[in-house]
């Protein structure tokens, strides 16, 4: 039956910036932990008489992340009032951007296709509506209210529940690149309301595309649960699909994250009429006076560009995922010598703790890997030099151990590997008759006698080498 | 002594620079006055007796440390009910806010204050600035000093009122269609609508954003000019001010009137004036000519045009301004008296009651025409019609100095004589609404008198200039009144 359908789905996400204001007053925008209605002030509570003053840092990071989208960044661009009655939202409107939105446009790549933006815009979020356990009232806390607020609208190029976790979560790594928002959904930083609806493959009725009606799924706020709530609700409109009437053309449900499953929301009868008109307290900005080029030079890379750039180098693509969500290993892999790029990327994959040692000791490891995974030599290495906060060659230097991979290192396993052998004459005699595992017994004698800070693998080399020459 | 309230702001600023006069006695002449002629005019809402007497002996402390924070300094002066004023009440002269005590000041009043000046008590207005006549204040009726029966103009008629009889010695108001010129014009004082965005709008409470100005009405020119000096300039509270430099204004006044080009557009007197006030603006056109302007007639085509547009973009704004009084916060709600309620009967009850009927007039017409289906066809062509509307005053100011018109089509009416038509109503400020579209500058300065009832009544003329042309209207209206020389007062 799925083959018969074509999932549509398009997502509006709303993630609050991390500015140190709030949107249009100087109150601290970070109220977590605080007490409700402290940080609050005349403007963002709308007492009368006050007015908005537009952040610039709010801008800045909006159009920032527009770049960073490929949007359309307009020569001009206004705020609008959004009217509705509810008690969360002081002035009875909210300041949004109706036709001329910060940015236009733009795409974001995922590996199952591209998923082209409508727009980003920015607005002030309302505040939150408390309801005391067994009382017939709410209570209002504006903390939140005035918060900058984006709000990221793509084209219904989605087509699976899979695919759009995979926009979220590309959304929410983006994001925290630019240093934007720290988009914590649990805290509700990022917060997504999906539109689905299902069409029936090459079949038109009366000259249109046969479908399901939208359905909004509002409040998301977890991956998972995206993706299930669209899952279900995909399920519902296919098997369901003969069932809507025409005139049916937008439901709105909730989602019930204990069950799985969606519900219908009550819905007014009236159809919304915001009454927006351009905002008279905050004049238009002409955004050709803004530092756009010295904004689009210093952008951050986004994951695509690193997912691409690692998997050149070498790496897998499930090790170029993780390395382009984690920006301790990223910036690490930027600052190491070339050749070591990939070696050092899979070995702090791997290896917490060689994530605290420096480009240089690192660089230094990496010299002595090349190929293959680390040893255990390698692994002890990195605990001294994590411990001493000395680099590998000074303590190979100091507990005359040997250097792997220098020039002096590799005199050092020279002489060792002649004094290993003129230790053990035995075993060599055995190794020369033929006997299995002798040369195995001596490379475990090295590097007991070394404590481990001989690298095996040139160790093996060496002895293989000397004994060679000694057989002739 | 009992005199002192008498004086004008620049008089008694001179006199307590000399150390003739304090503080303490200008504001006790001002509180004896206001207890002697309030019964009659009903111009204050709130008389701060307490808070204005201890900011007076501040003031002459100041003085006889010689540390006065300005010319100003001990000046008293009151203000439109619609400005916010920290711990003190405000209410917009309207129920659904009685009772707000606002946690911070406008910025107008806190540089008034940092001024040195004494805070006398707010005054009395159309509830919301909606009106032309102060009968649509939720509390009292304020009535005309020149003849009690009649209405002292608004919506600043609170304002216009106090500074005629003398009830302080300047005051601040607002206008958004007139509400400064046309009670100025119908209490015989100067009031000045400045330039949009010259005076910050901050604790202000809005009426149409987009139009909404604040400004002085004071008994002279130089008086208008002394307090625009402290108020105008730029605000980092509200984003719409303005960042050129504020001029001496007082110090702009003494230029002659030789070779100035006065316009006067011809739409301005076509029909619906009143003869009496016609012959008085006549007059008033011949004494610039006698003092060297030379007058044109021009033409601004657009004129009924920027009252349309007025009337949309104004109850448009209002409607949205209007929405945070939800019968939840502030003042008027049927909470207080049902504690619990479904939220929907909250909002229509609190709203319903506590709203007069002018606020839901415009809360109607502006819902309307910002509705889907209709914003296109009435907002958005009133916009640009609000373009073409500045561009007829950019044109004008190309070949004039300065545009003289009438303020109001007639003197000031009888309270009751149009409060049952609203249409009326707004017809009386048919000469002064164009300009809050253009955003420029205008002033009512007195010009002379008609004679109703055997009462004298004041009838104003308005002095328009372009953006920021604040000086060269100021400069005109001293001029003027210099020229005109009135002496009448009103008798209370």
């Amino acid at each position: 039956m799925t083959e018969e359908f074509r999932t549509v789905i398009g997502l509006e996400i709303h993630v609050q910036l991390n500015t140190r204001a709030k949107m249009f007053c100087g109150c601290d925008n970070n109220a977590e932990g605080k007490e409700p209605n402290t940080v609050v002030c005349p403007v963002c509570m709308g007492m009368p008489g006050t007015l908005p003053v537009a952040s610039r840092e709010a801008i800045e990071k909006t159009i920032k992340l527009g770049l960073a989208l490929g949007c359309e960044i307009p020569k001009i661009s206004k705020f609008d009032r959004k009217h509705y009655f509810y008690p969360d939202l002081p002035k009875g409107y909210q300041i949004s951007q109706y036709d001329q939105p910060f940015c236009k446009g733009g795409q974001i790549e995922l590996e199952s296709g591209t998923v082209k933006l409508n727009r980003v815009h920015l607005e002030e979020d309302a505040g939150k509506l408390v309801h005391p356990k067994g009382s017939k009232y709410s209570i209002v806390d504006l903390n939140r209210a005035g918060t900058p607020l984006l709000e990221i609208v793509s084209e219904p190029d989605i087509t699976s529940p899979a695919m759009a976790k995979d926009y979220m979560k590309e959304l929410h790594l983006i994001l925290r690149n630019l240093r934007i928002s720290d988009a914590d959904m649990e805290k509700g930083q990022m917060r997504c309301d999906a539109n689905i609806s299902v069409q029936l493959k090459g079949e038109r009725r009366k000259g249109k595309v046969a479908s399901s009606p939208i359905v909004e799924i509002k409040n998301l706020n977890s991956f998972r649960f995206v993706e299930k709530a669209l899952a279900h609700e995909e399920k519902k409109l296919q098997e369901e699909f003969e069932k809507w009437p025409e005139k049916k053309t937008k439901l709105t449900h909730g989602f019930d994250s204990n069950r799985g499953t969606t519900y219908p929301m009550r819905e007014k009868e009236e159809a919304k009429d915001y009454r927006y008109f351009p905002e008279p307290d905050v004049p238009p900005f002409d955004l050709t006076r803004f530092p756009i080029e010295k904004w689009k030079k210093e952008l951050p890379k986004l994951p695509s560009h690193h997912r691409a750039r690692l998997s050149e180098l070498g790496l897998t693509k499930e090790e170029a995922n993780i390395i382009a969500k984690d920006d301790t290993i990223k910036d690490v892999i930027e600052n190491v010598a070339e050749k070591n790029k990939a070696i050092i990327g899979k070995l702090l994959i791997n290896n917490v703790e060689a994530r605290k040692l420096s480009i240089e000791a690192l660089n230094q490891i990496a010299d002595t890997i090349r190929d293959g995974s680390p040893s255990n030599w390698v692994r002890d290495m990195i605990r001294r030099s994590v411990k001493s906060g000395k680099l590998p060659l000074e303590i190979v230097k100091e507990t005359k151990g040997l250097a792997p991979s220098s020039e002096e290192i590799s005199e050092k396993t020279k002489e060792f590997t002649k004094f290993l052998i003129s230790e053990n004459p035995d075993v060599v005699q055995k190794h020369k008759a033929g006997k299995a595992g002798a040369l195995e017994f001596l490379i475990g004698q090295g590097m007991k006698m070394t404590k481990g800070t001989v690298n095996p693998k040139e160790l093996r080399e060496e002895l293989v080498k000397q004994l060679e020459e000694e057989k002739r | 002594m009992s005199n002192l309230c008498n004086l004008t702001i620049a008089e008694a600023s001179k006199q307590l620079a000399e150390g003739k006069i304090t503080s303490a006695d200008l504001t006790k002449s001002v509180l004896e006055r206001i207890e002697q002629v309030e019964p009659k005019v009903e111009a204050y809402l709130k008389v701060l007796e307490d808070s204005a007497l201890k900011e007076a002996e501040a003031s002459d402390k100041r003085r006889q440390a010689g540390k006065p924070l300005s010319k100003l300094d001990g000046v008293p002066i009151a203000v439109k009910d619609l400005f916010c004023t920290k711990d003190v009440e405000t209410t917009a002269a309207s129920n659904i806010l009685k009772g707000f005590v606002p946690c911070y000041e406008a910025t107008a009043v806190k540089k008034l204050k940092d001024a040195g000046v004494v805070l006398v008590g707010k005054l009395n207005q159309d509830a919301f600035a909606h009106g032309s006549s102060t009968e649509n204040s939720d509390f009292k009726v304020t009535k005309n000093p020149w003849d009690l029966e009649r209405v002292p103009g608004g919506s600043s008629g609170g304002s216009a009122a106090a500074v005629a009889a003398d009830e302080c010695l300047g005051a601040l108001g607002t206008d958004t269609g007139g509400s400064i010129r046309q009670p100025a014009s119908l209490c015989g004082v100067v009031g000045l609508k400045p330039t949009y965005g010259r005076v910050s709008r901050y604790g202000v409470i809005a009426m149409a954003s987009s139009l909404d100005v604040i400004g002085p009405l004071a008994k002279t020119t130089e008086d208008a000019a002394l307090i625009m000096e402290v108020i105008a300039g730029r605000d980092s509270l509200d984003g719409t001010t303005l960042g050129a430099p504020v001029p001496e204004y007082s110090k702009e006044l003494e230029k002659d009137m030789k070779g100035l080009k006065v316009g006067v557009p011809k739409e301005y007197f076509a029909e619906g004036m009143d003869e009496d006030v016609k012959k008085v603006i006549e007059k008033s056109v011949e004494k610039l000519k006698s003092l060297g302007a030379e007058i044109a007639e021009i033409s601004l085509p657009h004129t009924d045009m920027a009252l349309a547009t007025y009337y949309i973009l104004q109850p448009a704004e209002v409607s949205s301004n209007l929405s945070r009084y939800d019968g939840i916060k502030y003042g008027f709600s049927t909470l207080r008296e049902e504690k619990e309620q479904p939220l929907e009967k909250v909002y229509f009850e609190s709203r319903g009651q506590g709203f007069g009927a002018e606020a839901k007039r415009r809360v109607m017409l502006g819902t309307h025409v910002l509705s889907a289906g209709y914003y296109d066809a009435y907002y958005k062509k009133a916009m640009k019609l609000r373009t073409l509307v500045k561009k007829d005053f950019d044109e004008a100011f190309k070949k004039v100095d300065v545009i003289v018109t009438p303020v109001s089509p007639t003197p000031a009416f009888k309270i009751g004589e149009k409060s049952d038509n609203p249409i009326q109503m707004y017809l009386s400020d048919i000469y002064t609404v164009p300009i809050n579209p253009a955003g420029v500058p205008a002033i009512s300065t007195p010009a002379g008198f008609v004679e109703r009832d055997g009462k004298k009544l004041p009838v104003g003329i308005q002095i328009i200039g372009p953006m920021l042309g604040e000086p060269v209207i100021l400069n005109v209206s001293y001029q003027l009144e210099k020229a005109l020389s009135l002496k009448d007062r009103p008798k209370l």
